[in-house]
């Protein structure tokens, strides 16, 4: 793996009034890695994820991301990222052309480059047919697997995916997963929230937060030798056991 | 199919369009008195629609179907008095506390909290130092637990859960299950869905369901023993070529990532490993491991 660090953070905490979300923090991610970023709910992912995409300043420590600073260059930090979440994705009213013209624009796309991205971008998820009509009219998969596309149409160093496959049949979750490794091969790095433990294996490195802390990180394969479990869940479990 | 007397859910071919879009297809199966039921499959398969037929808050087009003894349509009130509902969406009031929620169900339903609260005790001291706290700014896993003990104060025979783990973490996942096997000890069917495949292991038997059809119905251990394709497991170092060129092996039959390795199925009867290894080593990989595995709920759905 490429030891270029994209993502660099350093006791980075968040406090609301008395309560510590998130707990001093420290962990780099490295160019063209899948990096799983787990924890129960409440354990503070969310806080952190915020902090990490420049819409949540920090209560002290830092964090760079493409080489930008949280704190002071959120603006670059949100030019350089794609962001993708299953709650948000596409606007179900728009056409599949006016959504990708409309985020194009969003990301600083000029017209002759987004409509060469649109072209390019139909092409390559065979909606030819569909192109013109809403997005509401597509399956979940589909609507998944454009607004994937679309958050990295400004081609990012970096992709932010929050719990991006809640819900989706076994078949497209897989498929939505080969995309994130084709683009990890081409040297993008992909940050994921999930809560299937099974996806947490197809990441190179994953960190599993407890309690505004994380409590460990360290390839799949290495957590369950160190847990003696045979399964990410079990992991898991072991971990977060004391939640609640 | 039969129709029993300790059936305690019943569906005949039951069918639901909206507008041109088939919800569900002549749906058939009946459930046991006490039996944890599920419904497998992902969004849109028709999971809520037919809970929601079930429940008589929806007409079906066609088909009918009774839940403990009485018909959805015409003794729908009876059925309103003796089922639970834990809908997928948090439905509970959000400005009402955790327990003026509850207590507002109970009185809905004609009792009161102690006169139940056996059914719910196990479930309700784990929300309860929050019974002050508003409903709405409840965390994930504890919104469920409340939801459920509304959906059990008034002692129903049977119970419909609609996703009731969706979204929620795995230490709160297994919390739950082991509350359903609590009442399923308790005489309470259990009609659950869920788009999690390892949650079916956890049902006595389960419907795989996709786009309004019933795929298979049986236990999980029959479904997994019945399979007859074999699995392997197939690892190298890199994972993403090791998918590509398994894609293109000439022989294979399917090819899905399964967590740090992949499940390869050969439409060959003959398919010997050591000719993959070979093939593999021909594409440069390296650690490569070829091993039979046990086939999982997951690998069946996706052979359906």
């Amino acid at each position: 793996m490429n030891q270029e660090k994209i993502i660099t953070v350093n006791n980075l905490t968040k406090e609301f009034g008395s309560f510590t979300a998130v707990n001093s923090i420290s962990f780099d991610v490295y160019k063209g890695e899948i990096f799983g970023f787990l924890g129960a709910n409440g354990a503070g992912k969310t806080t952190a994820m915020k902090m990490l995409i420049g819409i949540s300043k920090p209560t002290s420590g830092e964090a760079t991301v493409a080489g930008f600073d949280v704190k002071t260059q959120a603006e670059m930090v949100k030019k350089s990222i794609g962001y993708m979440s299953q709650k948000f994705s596409m606007y179900d009213d728009l056409t599949i052309k006016e959504n990708i013209t409309f985020f194009g624009g969003i990301y600083g796309l000029s017209r002759a480059q987004i409509k060469e991205k649109t072209a390019q971008l139909i092409q390559e998820l065979n909606l030819q047919d569909v192109a013109d009509k809403l997005v509401k009219s597509l399956p979940q998969g589909w609507k998944q697997k454009l607004s994937f596309s679309v958050a990295l149409l400004h081609e990012p160093k970096i992709v932010f995916l929050d719990e991006p496959t809640g819900g989706v049949d076994p078949i497209t979750r897989r498929q939505f997963w080969e995309m994130i490794y084709a683009e990890a091969h081409k040297g993008t790095t992909l940050f994921v929230t999930t809560h299937y433990m099974d996806e947490a294996e197809y990441c190179d490195r994953v960190s599993i937060m407890v309690e505004g802390k994380i409590e460990a990180l360290d390839s799949p394969k290495n957590l369950k030798q160190k847990y003696n479990v045979d399964s990410m869940n079990d992991v898991f479990l072991k971990l977060a056991r004391n939640i609640e | 199919m039969k129709l029993t007397l300790n059936m305690s859910i019943t569906v005949q071919n039951i069918s639901k369009s909206y507008n041109k879009i088939k919800a569900v297809e002549t749906l058939s199966f009946a459930v046991n008195e006490g039996e944890i039921f599920g419904l497998i499959g992902p969004d849109g398969a028709g999971k809520t629609t037919l809970f929601r037929i079930l429940t008589t808050l929806l007409f079906a087009d066609e088909g009918t179907a009774s839940v403990a003894g009485f018909d959805v349509v015409k003794e729908y009130k009876s059925i309103r008095n003796c089922v639970g509902y834990m809908p997928g969406k948090f439905s509970l009031y959000q400005d009402l506390s955790v327990e003026e929620n509850l207590t507002f169900f109970a009185t809905l339903f004609g009792t009161t909290i102690e006169e139940n609260y056996d059914l719910i005790k196990d479930i309700y001291i784990q929300i309860e130092p929050f019974k002050t706290r508003r409903a709405g700014a409840l965390s994930g896993g504890m919104k469920q637990k409340l939801a459920l003990c509304c959906a059990l104060i008034h002692k129903p025979k049977v119970l419909f859960l609609d996703e009731p783990t969706t979204g929620v973490d795995p230490v709160s996942r297994k919390e739950f299950w082991q509350m359903l096997k609590r009442l399923q000890q308790k005489g309470i069917t259990i009609l659950v869905s869920t788009p999690y495949m390892d949650e079916a292991a956890l049902c006595d038997r389960i419907a795989l369901i996709q786009k309004g059809k019933i795929l298979k119905i049986d236990s999980p251990i029959n479904i997994i023993e019945k399979y007859d394709k074999t699995i392997y497991d197939v690892r190298a170092k890199n994972t993403y070529q090791l998918l590509l060129d398994l894609k293109n092996h000439p022989s294979q039959y399917s090819v899905y990532a399964f967590g740090e390795s992949i499940h390869y199925t050969d439409k060959e009867t003959e398919f010997d490993s050591d000719t993959l290894k070979k093939y593999l080593e021909d594409k440069k990989h390296t650690e490569i491991e070829i091993q039979m595995t046990k086939p999982t709920i997951e690998d069946v759905f996706m052979d359906l």
